[in-house]
């Protein structure tokens, strides 16, 4: 992954203004048809889930009541495991994207829905929905990239610090959720200077996540152990009860951190992925913004479950193409949207989990090295598009 | 002065007061970061305290077009006076569409449960698709009764209704609660063919036995029933207490004889506001909170021609895809810029419809909160 300005062979070189554009309505067709079959079956679909996910949750919290019996309790961190990760990715992510926002059930409503996550929903939607997918892989102005924390670009500047990276980026996964809240309040930024602390609007948001850390806390580390308390007693052992429940919450959160993190590393960091430079957004048409997502995202293959389990966000090309639409649709647009990239000969980014994790991993460490060539100058063969930034044409 | 025991009392309130409030705050905290509620709808939706809903219990076919749903309301509902409507938010192919619709049982049923008669209109969303779908068992959302169209407490010696389609339905609702206490009671109904008339048999059986006297008038052959006509039908006419429901027509006409007469406060209408929006192109676009109006093209997005006329905007991505633009809009049409998708909001749909506006455009006069 190189900053697409600065790469020996550009993958858009062969492309013009024109083929840009005509993408863009090729992938406005596709949008299209979408939204004419759009309905019931997305409303039924959303339902379905949230109740599965909800049955699942009920049924792991009332088998952890009794954690202090092994079985009860491996079942139930299974179970509450896979909650979670349902909650997070299939449901949370993409109600809050606004995709159900069509049913007008203010119950299932991007503006209204709050999820189980350090993360407050508005800061996230903040963050993520809008300068994530806006700026998609844009160097300094996607702060997924990296994250803030790390160096993922070889245009990037190494530092000896970089050289801790691997370790972060575990450290990260392994507590994603306040990593995410961390990275929604941009800490790192908001926190070096006494200005930029003392900033109402910074305090406000602070707050915010501290309320919502706190009663993440208190549910799974504090209430539902508490619950355990009165069977542990007839058993012989509320202690023992306490912490069954304590650690099956703690390892519960543990994988579906794990397992968020790795999904989301597989969307834009394997081999293959483009990034962008700075200046190369302005005046973006929607063609041209298209073929970004297009170029900056990367897909996971595997099953039906897989799909469901990762939200969907397996397909995250078509994701970024159409951040609104309900996300089970991906699968069927997919072969559409592969078809379009072969047609304009654009590299589409795809593979198995394993593989996809072990790729971003394996940038991950080599980036925490400085780069063995020098930097590549920039390449004026681009040349460069309007010169005052506007917002993208919609 | 407070008595030592009633300080006591209130004490003991205040502590248990306290304590219920410590232990539901606890349940909170164990289905955080979703209310309680969330978890009871996956179980039994009629006890969400918060989202009122009814279970259509039966569904009988009135006439050709023209279906009678009967509702059990769950938590939370109040009982509804005769002659008013409830609000049905009916998910017709997973979106949820809001209209209004009259309560046509009697008051007061034993059983808590209530009817609801629904007309199909022409071009109608929403009563074509209940009068094909509904089935027993089904959920719809709705909302308390309202309206001011009711008999008073104390009945009229002489009462009158003239009403024309589904214009009965609220009529019937009356008549089925109140019909014992009312002496001299006169419809005057139109419908296009006696097949088409609403509760037709029940109407004419009342007749029969005496207990009203119906005037049906077949518009299909005989034409649409003229005020004049209306007087030398019931000559005592001002001197009745008269509710009239039916097309605004109609009701129009009805109001500038009544006014003409001088007998206007003796004229109740109800009308039923069939808001069809057509798509055009811009509009005056008004925020309701700030006053803040703006001639918008159909080219320009709600966003723009807010901020250009100095209204404060929420904004964010500008391209449709962030969703932190959204604002409600309470009447009016717009038009998705990307699609062409053409989206409405009318007076039954509350204050409910969210906007992106930052990806939509005028269509028509658009009303907004905010």
């Amino acid at each position: 992954m190189t900053t697409l300005q600065r790469k020996e062979v550009n993958p858009i070189a062969h492309l013009t203004p024109e083929d840009i554009e005509q993408i863009g309505r090729e992938l406005d067709a596709i949008r299209d048809e979408v939204l004419a079959v759009r309905g019931e079956k997305d409303a039924k679909y959303i339902r379905r889930m949230i109740t599965i996910q909800r049955r699942v949750e009920l049924g792991s919290r009332a088998l952890l009541l009794f954690s202090l019996f092994p079985p009860a309790w491996i079942l139930g961190t299974a179970g509450l495991s896979i909650s979670k990760i349902l909650e997070n990715m299939e449901i949370g992510h993409n109600i809050l994207h606004g995709q159900y926002d069509f049913m007008r059930d203010p119950k299932i409503h991007s503006t209204t829905w709050e999820w189980d996550s350090a993360s407050p929903a508005e800061q996230w939607k903040h963050s993520h929905n809008e300068l994530h997918h806006k700026y998609t892989n844009v160097v300094g102005r996607d702060n997924d990239l990296g994250y803030g924390i790390m160096r993922v670009d070889e245009q990037q500047k190494w530092v000896p610090a970089h050289l801790g990276q691997p370790l972060y980026n575990f450290i990260n996964a392994c507590f994603f959720e306040y990593g995410i809240a961390a990275y929604d309040l941009e800490l790192g930024r908001n926190l070096k200077t006494k200005k930029r602390r003392s900033n109402p609007a910074f305090r406000a948001n602070l707050r915010a996540v501290g309320r919502k850390i706190r009663r993440q806390v208190l549910k799974d580390y504090v209430v539902h152990p508490a619950l355990a308390i009165p069977v542990g007693f007839l058993m012989g052992n509320p202690l023992g009860a306490f912490l069954g429940t304590f650690a099956a919450n703690a390892v519960a959160s543990l994988v579906r951190n794990l397992w968020s993190h790795s999904v989301i590393m597989c969307g834009h960091f394997p081999k293959g992925v483009e990034t962008f430079e700075r200046t190369s957004i302005t005046g973006e048409t929607r063609g041209e913004w298209y073929l970004r997502q297009m170029l900056g995202s990367a897909n996971i293959s595997g099953s039906k479950l897989m799909h469901v389990m990762t939200g969907n966000l397996s397909h995250q090309i078509e994701h970024h193409l159409f951040p609104d639409l309900p996300a089970s649709r991906y699968a069927e647009i997919a072969p559409k949207v592969r078809a379009l990239f072969e047609k304009y000969e654009l590299n589409y980014v795809s593979g198995p989990l394993v593989v996809q994790v072990a790729s971003a991993w394996a940038k991950v460490f080599r980036l925490a090295l400085p780069n063995r060539k020098p930097a590549k100058a920039i390449d004026h063969s681009i040349p460069p598009r309007h010169p005052a930034e506007q917002p993208a044409a919609v | 002065m407070t008595s030592p025991a009633r300080t006591r009392r209130l004490g003991h309130v205040a502590v248990t007061r306290t304590l219920r409030d410590g232990a539901w705050r606890v349940v909170e905290l164990i289905t955080t970061p979703v209310v309680p509620a969330d978890y009871l709808d996956v179980i039994a939706p009629l006890r969400n305290p918060t989202v009122l809903r009814a279970r259509i219990e039966a569904v009988r076919r009135e006439t050709a077009n023209a279906v009678t749903l009967e509702l059990r309301p769950g938590r939370n509902w109040q009982p509804h006076q005769p002659g008013q409507y409830v609000r049905l938010g009916v998910d017709v192919d997973g979106v949820r569409l809001w209209r209004a619709y009259s309560v046509s049982s009697a008051a007061g049923r034993k059983d808590g449960r209530f009817t609801v008669t629904v007309n199909a209109v022409k071009d109608g969303v929403v009563s074509g698709y209940l009068l094909k779908h509904a089935r027993r068992g089904m959920i719809v959302t709705l909302d308390l009764p309202a309206g001011d169209f009711v008999l008073p407490a104390s009945p009229p010696p002489k009462a009158l209704f003239v009403t024309a389609g589904s214009g009965i339905t609220p009529v019937m609702g009356m008549l089925r609660s109140t019909l014992p206490s009312l002496q001299d009671v006169i419809v005057v109904h139109s419908a296009r063919t006696p097949s088409d008339v609403v509760f037709g048999a029940e109407l004419r059986s009342l007749a029969e036995a005496g207990r009203i006297r119906l005037i049906e008038r077949h518009t299909g052959a005989d034409g649409r029933l003229k005020p004049d006509e209306l007087a030398s039908l019931v000559p005592d006419l001002f001197e009745r207490e008269t509710w009239a429901c039916g097309p605004g027509e109609m009701l129009d006409d009805l109001t500038s004889h009544w006014t003409d007469a001088g007998a206007a406060d003796r004229l109740h209408v109800e009308r039923f506001r069939p808001t069809v929006l057509v798509a055009g192109d811009g509009g005056t676009v008004t925020f309701e909170r700030t006053g803040t109006t703006a001639e918008a093209t159909g080219g320009t997005t709600i966003l723009d021609a807010g901020e250009a006329a100095g209204q404060l905007m929420p904004s964010g991505c500008r391209m449709g895809i962030c969703y932190k633009c959204v604002l409600p809009m309470r009447e009016g049409i717009v038009r998705d810029v990307r699609d062409g998708t053409i989206t409405t909001a009318t007076e039954v749909d509350g204050d409910k419809v969210l906007i992106q506006t930052c990806i939509s455009a005028a269509a028509g006069p658009c009303r907004f909160d905010a």
